[in-house]
């Protein structure tokens, strides 16, 4: 195995596209390491991302906010403005892991690591955020649900990086939440979770809405007739209830000891509904 | 065997430089390069902290950090907390609170302990149970860690 520190990013995707053999991104390494050492890959490659300054920041401007790939989880909960703008996309990001593994995982990292129950993307999918890839054959732009395509796969092609992940600046009275069910208080994965982002009209109804499951289907599921459900209410019990029926039917989740069909069914109800109504809290309604 | 890479780091406020290999953890080149052997091998997955140190004051498990990553950057591992021979407050309330049985998950819990305390000088014990939930310890049903933790925080605020 060979290991690389490049500065900049044409140099990182340079080396990855040009490895013979198989080549892997260090961001964080709390996914990345733990694989290599069970034996899990063998990677004749890895390119640590974390001395390119650009992948290294979190940067406002006024479409929104740019975070770089390396960019670790706790950074991302000492950012006030970021906080404030998408409270429910860090709370997500903060959930992961202990203390330590917060001192490094990163969301890029959450996301290409391709778990269906990962923390960080129902959030971001929800608030309708966008994965910055760089290739061989330059950068294009892909909406953070098009990234993964089934457990541990993902649709970038060799040589192509996702260099950051790009959050809009949120619409007036906009709010977003993520919840997830774990059978302790920290410390695990999803068994379900559920992201929800809303924008509220005059009188506080809502204008606009975004659901995303996680851990019930190979990926995160979009679930634009919970969405419909609640688009056009002032988020009532009625339309509370056909949130978590079209939530219900979105599901597509495994059988496990973490837990079971039906019980991640129900339960990816519960928590849209309970999401959303945090959602809605924060805005303004 | 891939050739050797060259790191030049600080480690407890000393320059130091060695050479691993690119598989190598920092917790590996650590106990076994540069015999500090605080830091343990729990889990080897970041799950249970016992190989915790801070790097450029960052809590995280050598054992996910490769040995080439510390280039350049600062890292601060259980060696590094006491002063002059001194033990520092931590240190002395685990002691003092018969904090640790077996003892092989306590230099990760001080080094967690430290950071907490760094950031929040006033912890809860709610604060104080959560910031050290990426510690494992099998002896003491964290009890007394958590009444250590809380004892040292007195103590260094009063100092303060």
């Amino acid at each position: 195995m060979q290991y690389a520190a490049p500065t900049t990013v044409k140099e990182a995707a340079g080396l990855l596209a040009k490895s013979k053999g198989s080549a892997f991104v260090l961001a964080g390494g709390t996914d990345l390491l733990v694989r290599l050492k069970s034996g899990l890959i063998e990677p004749d490659l890895v390119v640590d991302i974390k001395r390119i300054a650009s992948m290294q920041t979190v940067t406002k401007a006024a479409g929104g906010f740019k975070i770089g790939a390396a960019v670790p989880c706790a950074v991302l909960g000492e950012n006030a403005a970021l906080k404030k703008a998408w409270p429910g996309v860090v709370e997500a990001a903060n959930l992961i892991g202990s203390d330590q593994v917060q001192g490094r995982c990163t969301i890029v990292g959450n996301l290409c690591n391709a778990s269906p129950a990962a923390d960080s993307v129902p959030a971001m999918v929800a608030a309708g955020a966008k994965a910055l890839v760089v290739g061989p054959k330059g950068r294009r732009t892909i909406a953070v649900e098009d990234v993964v395509v089934g457990p541990g796969k993902t649709s970038l092609k060799k040589g192509e990086v996702v260099e950051a992940i790009t959050l809009p600046k949120p619409a007036p009275k906009t709010g977003d939440a993520y919840l997830r069910f774990i059978p302790r208080t920290e410390m695990d994965i999803a068994v379900v979770s559920a992201g929800v982002c809303l924008t509220l009209g005059p009188k506080g109804v809502v204008k606009k809405a975004r659901v995303a499951l996680g851990a019930v289907g190979p990926t995160v599921i979009v679930v634009p007739k919970a969405a419909a459900a609640i688009v056009g209410t002032k988020l009532d019990d009625a339309a509370l209830a056909a949130l978590a029926k079209a939530c219900e039917a979105a599901c597509k989740p495994i059988d496990d000891k973490r837990g079971t069909i039906e019980f991640r069914t129900e339960v990816a109800g519960v928590l849209a509904r309970r999401a959303a109504k945090i959602a809605y809290e924060r805005a303004g309604g | 065997m891939a050739q050797g890479i060259h790191v030049a780091t600080t480690i407890n406020g000393d320059a130091v430089e060695y050479v691993c290999q690119p598989r190598e953890t920092l917790l590996e080149v650590l106990r076994n390069r540069l015999g500090l052997t605080g830091a343990k091998e729990g889990c080897g997955t970041g799950d249970c902290g016992a190989c915790s140190v801070t790097l450029d004051g960052r809590l995280v498990c050598s054992c996910l950090v490769l040995g080439a990553e510390a280039e350049g950057r600062s890292v601060t591992t259980v060696e590094g907390l006491s002063t002059n021979g001194n033990l520092h407050p931590l240190q002395k309330k685990f002691i003092e609170h018969a904090a640790l049985q077996c003892g092989i998950c306590t230099p990760g819990f001080l080094v967690s302990a430290k950071a907490l305390l760094d950031r929040n000088p006033d912890p809860t014990e709610e604060e104080i149970r959560y910031a050290l939930a990426g510690n494992l310890c099998r002896c003491t049903g964290y009890d007394k860690i958590v009444r250590a933790v809380d004892a040292a925080a007195k103590e260094l605020r009063s100092k303060a």
